[in-house]
């Protein structure tokens, strides 16, 4: 099966090199000492490094904004992979994006059933608003420089896995549930003009960087995002029912006793 | 709001006398959902938290593989099948290191329980985590979980620090010589890692494609070494077993599907929610308790558990949501994620709508998946779109049997069950479409001819 991989040969020997390029051609300056000690980091969590790639690719989103060359030839030059085989991962996951993002990243759901009570619309109303010269705003593109103030990317996403409080959107992967057209605007607005807007359920915003370190699993100085609202009246709807009427589960016994070990056979 | 249920309470019995009778709701994974900062330690260790991992690090692993096999728990991640029996396959005494993988890449549509109880409960999944990795003898395990959840995988984050902190994680776990590392994985946007072995090569660091089985997990997972996959909530299920015994597990549901579940209820529902029932609850149940259908508009169509789950109709509204009832009725659990659509929608359009996802999420490795989701989106939304031929519904029909059982994994059986279940209970539907449209059909061909 698929354990081909790194296992044989120098992964940048001759013969692999690209036409971008082999990660002895790229420079990979843009990444500083830190996020150098990062990456080793986040290689030490594994039993094997090479399990480190896909939040490694995260990481090089949080100093990039999207992955570049330099961010294959930097993980490639990290993980002793070829530029190849980083390239083929990342271009494989919707989250890993190939062009420079905005300063947030609005994600509106469009399955089904967020599309049903009107994610279609939503997304709609947004491309119309973010475009330019009569034309939407296309999937992954981007309104404004990408990186500077205020610049906003927008895509569609399937299923964000918050169907009791569709239609969702999310930016910065942050959720801001139960929208309407119109509040999906004047979020989008707000964010235009430079504003934060409090997530329903997530941290305070911040930008699409910072929301990727924090995946790449680096979280010094933003250890209070972690209080943020989760619960919303739906999560909780069952629980608060079960409670109200004093329904529960059936009563523990005091002692369980666990079952006599098993003979060897 | 404290603890809101206190099944160590002997004197609060909840119930009436008959040990099968349980309450329409029983909240057992969702009970410290409603607490203060229910996601801390503090707030865990004081609603019993880690009080069953003790318990369980006195005992030797195999008595806990054995109590989860008589506890009859199965897989919540949709397959449903027996934990215990999974933990069993692991071999001992192989000289290989061992893993436990947790499946918290939830992107299945419409659901929405692994992610709330991770945000709210993290320790939970990480004492059920320890109990399962000393039963299976690993000493590594990881969570992975979907990228797009960030407040999620902070909330992971922070519950994996504290209990290395307080000692349920790390070396010599309390004391019992046991050592266990937790890491915290969070994917990248691939729905197909939520297949198993897609999610062990995205794990090592690869594009997510499901392996060929066998060999399978339990054997050969992950680096090639003996691994248990489950999911979030078969782990988290995992401390409430050993506090409370088989038997107490056993009271809730039935027979051969026992236990707790949690049901999310979405779509044209008054009040959509999580709701933890005993396993076999029905539609008619759980829409009674979300507050019938939104603004009185009657029921046409809604998934049992996912989108992969093909449609069940108002006829199957007594249907017993357990693993058995669920097949019987000509679907599946799933992951007992309710999606509820009313008579405004249409069915051919949902299902296009889904059909767009699939063809989507399609890793891209098997022909009949890859090439057959391509061409069912043409056909659906040309159909849609006011071209199509009631041939077309043939041919719809065509390919999913060309991709069902055709592929290395589930991604395209499931991509055919909306399409064939809606054209089962629905096909006057699609026939409609297409004939409301032949009128215009037509006109444009006489143009065309006319053009000679």
């Amino acid at each position: 099966m698929n354990t081909a991989g790194a296992a044989g040969g120098p992964p940048s020997a001759p013969g692999a090199a690209t036409a971008q390029g082999t990660p002895d051609t790229i420079d990979t300056g843009v990444f500083d000492e830190e996020t150098r000690t990062r990456a080793k980091e986040i290689a030490a969590r594994y039993p094997r490094s090479r399990s480190a790639l896909l939040p490694m690719l995260h990481l090089v989103q949080s100093v990039e904004g999207h992955v570049s060359q330099a961010g294959v030839a930097f993980c490639a030059e990290q993980l002793d992979l070829s530029f190849a085989e980083v390239s083929a991962v990342a271009t494989f996951y919707t989250m890993y994006k190939r062009r420079p993002c905005g300063e947030h990243l609005v994600s509106v759901c469009t399955n089904t059933l967020c599309a049903v009570l009107g994610g279609d619309a939503i997304y709609r109303r947004l491309a119309t608003y973010l475009g330019s010269d009569g034309r939407p705003l296309g999937h992954e593109e981007t309104a404004g420089e990408p990186g500077a103030p205020g610049s906003v990317t927008l895509e569609h996403a399937e299923c964000l896995a918050a169907c009791d409080l569709a239609p969702v959107l999310q930016v910065n992967y942050e959720f801001f549930d139960n929208q309407t057209p119109e509040s999906a605007l004047e979020l989008v607005k707000e964010l235009r003009a430079g504003g934060r807007p409090q997530p329903t359920r997530g941290a305070p915003l911040t930008d699409f960087r910072q929301a990727e370190l924090q995946l790449a699993g680096f979280f010094t100085g933003r250890e209070s995002d972690v209080d943020g609202p989760s619960a919303a009246p739906e999560t909780v709807r069952g629980a608060r029912i079960a409670n109200e009427r004093q329904w529960t589960a059936p009563p523990m016994p005091d002692e369980a006793p666990l079952p006599d070990l098993p003979e060897k056979k | 709001m404290t603890n809101t249920a206190n099944p160590g309470n002997p004197g609060n019995p909840g119930n009436g006398g008959d040990g099968r009778a349980t309450s329409p709701l029983t909240p057992v994974l969702t009970r410290r959902w409603l607490s203060p900062r229910s996601w801390t330690l503090r707030t865990y260790e004081q609603l019993e938290g880690y009080v069953a991992l003790r318990r369980a690090l006195a005992a030797h692993p195999d008595q806990l593989i054995q109590l989860i096999k008589d506890s009859g728990l199965r897989g919540r991640g949709g397959a449903g099948f027996p934990t215990g029996l999974k933990w069993g396959f692991i071999p001992q005494n192989d000289g290989k290191p061992h893993y436990l993988v947790v499946n918290a890449d939830e992107g299945e549509p419409g659901t929405c329980k692994d992610v709330p109880l991770m945000m709210a409960d993290p320790h939970s999944l990480i004492e059920g985590i320890v109990i399962a990795s000393y039963a299976i003898r690993a000493n590594f395990a990881a969570i992975y979980v979907r990228g797009e959840v960030l407040h999620c995988i902070r909330r992971l984050h922070a519950a994996v620090r504290e209990a290395y902190d307080a000692g349920y994680l790390g070396r010599n776990i309390l004391g019992s010589g046991f050592d266990l590392d937790v890491v915290v994985h969070a994917g990248a946007g691939a729905y197909i890692c939520g297949e198993e072995t897609a999610l062990l090569d995205s794990l090592e660091g690869k594009r997510g494609q499901p392996r060929l089985k066998p060999p399978f997990p339990a054997t050969e997972g992950l680096y090639a070494s003996p691994t248990v996959v489950n999911n979030v909530e078969t782990i988290a299920s995992v401390p409430y077993v050993v506090l409370g015994g088989a038997p107490w597990f056993r009271a809730m549901g039935t027979e051969k599907s026992p236990g707790p579940k949690i049901y999310s209820i979405s779509g044209h529902v008054e009040r959509p929610g999580q709701y933890e029932a005993p396993m076999g609850a029905t539609l008619r149940e759980l829409l009674e308790l979300a507050g019938g259908m939104k603004g009185g508009v009657p029921l046409k169509f809604w998934t049992p558990g996912g989108s992969s789950t093909p449609l069940f109709t108002r006829e199957h509204l007594d249907v017993p949501l357990d693993f058995e009832g669920a097949a019987a009725a000509g679907s599946m659990l799933g992951t007992t994620a309710v999606q509820v659509f009313n008579e405004t929608v249409s069915v051919p359009w949902a299902v296009m709508k889904w059909t767009e996802f699939y063809k989507h999420e399609s890793c891209g490795k098997c022909t009949p998946c890859r090439e057959g989701t391509y061409w069912l989106v043409q056909i659906l939304r040309r159909m849609l779109a006011g071209e199509g031929t009631p041939a077309d519904i043939e041919t719809l029909l065509d390919i999913c049997d060309n991709i069902l059982g055709r592929s290395f994994c589930a991604l395209g059986d499931g991509a055919t069950s909306p399409i064939t279940s809606a054209i089962r209970y629905f096909r006057h539907e699609f026939v409609e479409l297409c004939e409301r449209n032949q009128p215009a059909r037509q006109a444009t061909e006489t143009a065309l001819a006319g053009a000679h």
